[in-house]
């Protein structure tokens, strides 16, 4: 199926067929990363401007290394320090960015709703790189693309999110997509953190950990995201992690195969015992390799690339 | 020599007095009079309203006309104009201007203003605390010998109970009403809309409902406790609204305002994140919107109010969570309230009128919104049934921050008279 979309802002509007695109894409620039010359000449002349009004490390680079992987020139603007604080608007900054010969932009901001305001500004396509605690997409592309090559497909499998929903984009952007994908999902944390609202999204909402993990093939971590907590949601980090910490003994509730993932950064000794992030069944870190390849993808099909022609080549 | 007015062949619909009937109504020098002498009739300006309603002016007890300091937004002459265009004759404007108006010198200010450029009958009130900041009583005596109407935090909400007390107490020996935005500012937080499915589908801070409840009951226990009058602004919450009706029937002295985007909206639309749909309280769910029109069917809430608010364009044309809070609505009111009222067949035609005409001026005792015979001849004549989508480029108002742009409205305002002079004509070519 071809994609047909400008832009890349939620996967709420995502179809299963345009997520599969992105995983058969992704598969296709997976291969071209194995090889001796891992860099594809896809996006040469484009110019890739990566906005980040909120801190990253991983996503930045992600997305920085997979716009050079495919040969586009590709610059980070830190734009807390930038005409933001100057009191520029928003959409001040994006044309006159736009004005200098940007091809495509990808945005990273606070503000819900942001990523979809600039792409309706501009003409040129605009990835959403997580926009509060709305969604970042290519985020649970990577987590559903792991489970994707992991299981086969995720018809018919049961994944637990575990820890801060509330504040959480890439827990709403992974709802959508296991839904759309068939799996089942269930979220679970404290009350505070995951509110019943959430079943309206088509998910079960627990607060008892143990039922919760029962029977499930995957279990993925959330990071406590202190910065966005307007009010103390719970009582300490210490009492979080012995109401809600993966360890050992709650491992054993899964599935024996179950994969654990996280997409970072890991408080260790917090949401996970520090061993469990490096076992056997953790994925954390293919996640990260998928997410350049799926990111390739995105700024790929974004562009107006084919996936047919790339799987082809 | 005295000027008539001779309005021929409308519905006259004055709900004050229960008047129903296809009759003319004569004005003379400003005032409702019985029918001239046939000489003096000769001399009238004869207006024809026949197929028409002819109305009292409508009364809104909540804009911002920003005057002083934001003058960016709206101006009394631009207010006054988009009040007009609306059918209102009266608007009562919200102190929470730059500076507040919370000395008798800015009411002063205001109402030299008002001389200078109103069109219509602009009633100012003053603050209940010194700069709204909620920790000292304002000088109220001061501002109701100024000529303040009520007293209010404009769109801030005094969290101390106990000096809320003091505050309602010490207006209630001038019998100067309290108008109160309702908000419990721990639990509202910094939530940017209604705190429900759809706020944490996209994820927007959510506001729940239990913040107004709160300061509902609050005003409540403290009318119960002082007889004091207290006016609860843009009330939006099923559970408030039940909180409302049980004081009622106990004879507690408060009355309530509902706004037309609360009665026609609900979170959902904020789901585009078009922030012409962000105000404060925010829509709220599809439960508490038809509670709302209930509460307006049965008298729980008194009336509509606008809380028209308007902002410039390039400060809503931002980020959901930056943009400022409000949305103007004098000029679709009229048509939003005749199309989700009346002709939804939720109420008669003078009942609906009722909401904009006489309930509002009752609840805060203005002596405006009616036909009697000898009240100001401030008149509106309406096409309930003209169908109209307004547009941004379309409204008088300085700003169009209006969630009805491009949405059909039934029923608009053709001409508007106060004190017997037409201030206001539809040029529908």
């Amino acid at each position: 199926m071809p994609w047909i979309r400008k832009d890349l802002i939620s996967i709420e509007e995502l179809t299963e067929d345009e997520i599969l695109t992105v995983f058969n894409t992704a598969e296709a620039f997976k291969k071209i990363l194995t090889r001796k010359t891992a860099k594809t000449p896809v996006l040469r002349g484009k110019t890739v401007v990566n906005l980040f009004f909120e801190n990253s490390t991983r996503t930045r680079v992600a997305f920085e290394m997979a716009a050079k992987k495919l040969s586009a020139d590709v610059m980070s603007l830190d734009m807390k320090t930038s005409s933001a604080s100057k009191g520029e608007t928003l959409r001040d900054t994006v044309e006159n960015i736009r004005a200098l010969a940007a091809d495509m932009i990808v945005i990273r901001h606070s503000a819900p709703g942001s990523a979809a305001y600039i792409a309706n500004v501009l003409d040129i396509p605009v990835l959403n790189a997580g926009d509060g605690a709305h969604e970042h997409p290519t985020q649970a592309l990577l987590d559903c693309y792991t489970l994707h090559e992991k299981f086969g497909s995720l018809k018919g499998l049961k994944i637990a999110i575990l820890g801060d929903i509330l504040y959480s984009r890439v827990a709403r952007s992974n709802i959508w997509a296991m839904n759309k994908l068939g799996a089942e999902v269930t979220l679970v944390g404290p009350a505070t953190l995951v509110p019943r609202e959430f079943e309206r999204m088509g998910v079960t909402v627990s607060h008892d950990l143990k039922s919760a993990l029962a029977d499930k093939d995957a279990v993925m971590l959330l990071r406590i995201q202190h910065e966005r907590q307007n009010a103390s949601a719970f009582p300490s980090l210490n009492e979080y992690t012995r109401m809600f910490g993966l360890n050992k003994t709650r491992l054993s509730w899964l599935n024996k195969n179950a994969v654990i993932m996280h997409p970072g950064p890991i408080n260790r000794g917090v949401e996970i015992d520090s061993e469990l992030a490096d076992s056997s069944q953790s994925v954390i870190l293919e996640q990260v390799t998928n997410g350049l390849a799926t990111r390739m993808a995105a700024l790929y099909l974004c562009s107006g690339g084919s996936a047919d022609a790339l799987i082809e080549s | 020599m005295s000027q008539i007015t001779h309005i021929k062949g409308g519905r006259l619909i004055d709900p004050q007095s229960e008047r129903d009937e296809v009759t003319d109504l004569f004005i003379r020098d400003g005032a409702i009079v019985d029918r001239p002498s046939n000489a003096d009739l000769e001399k009238a300006t004869v207006i024809d309203a026949s197929g028409l309603v002819v109305a009292p002016g409508l009364v809104d007890l909540h804009v911002h006309f920003r005057v002083p300091g934001q003058t960016h937004k709206e101006t009394i002459l631009t207010g006054t104009t988009a009040a007009a265009a609306g059918g209102f004759t009266s608007v009562v404007c919200m102190p929470n201007t730059s500076p507040p108006a919370d000395t008798a010198g800015t009411i002063q200010y205001i109402k030299d203003a008002v001389k200078r450029e109103a069109i219509m009958n602009v009633f100012p009130t003053g603050c209940i605390t010194v700069g709204m900041d909620g920790e000292r009583l304002a000088p109220t005596g001061s501002l109701r010998n100024a000529g303040a109407v009520a007293i209010s935090d404009g769109g801030k909400c005094v969290q101390d109970n106990g000096l809320m007390r003091r505050a309602v107490e010490y207006a209630h020996m001038f019998d100067l009403p309290v108008i109160d935005h309702c908000e419990d500012y721990s639990l509202s937080a910094s939530g940017v809309m209604n705190e429900g499915a759809t706020s944490t589908k996209l994820g927007l801070r959510g506001a729940p409902t239990e913040a107004e409840d709160l300061m509902v009951s609050r005003n409540v226990i403290l009318s119960a406790k002082t007889g004091a009058r207290i006016h609860l602004q843009h009330v939006t919450s099923k559970n408030a609204i039940d909180i409302i009706r049980r004081a009622k029937s106990r004879g507690v002295n408060i009355t309530a305002e509902a706004t037309p985007h609360h009665m026609c909206f609900s979170d959902t639309a904020i789901e585009g994140f078009d922030t012409n749909f962000k105000m404060n309280p925010p829509l709220r769910g599809e439960k508490d919107r038809i509670a709302i029109l209930d509460a307006l069917a049965d008298g729980a809430i008194d009336c509509i109010a606008t809380g028209h608010a308007p902002h410039t364009d390039y400060e809503k044309d931002v980020e959901f969570d930056y943009a400022p809070f409000g949305v103007i609505g004098l000029e679709t009111a009229l048509g939003a309230t005749l199309t989700e009222l009346f002709h939804s067949n939720r109420l008669s035609l003078p009942d609906t009128l009722s909401l904009l005409t006489n309930r509002p001026s009752d609840a805060i005792r203005l002596g405006k919104g009616t036909l009697e015979i000898g009240s100001d001849a401030d008149i509106v004549i309406i096409d309930p049934d003209i169908e109209w989508a307004p547009t941004a480029d379309g409204f008088q108002s300085k700003s169009a921050n209006s969630p009805w742009i491009g949405r059909t409205l039934k029923g608009r305002a053709l001409k508007t008279i106060v004190a017997g002079k037409l201030v206001y004509e539809l040029n529908d070519s």
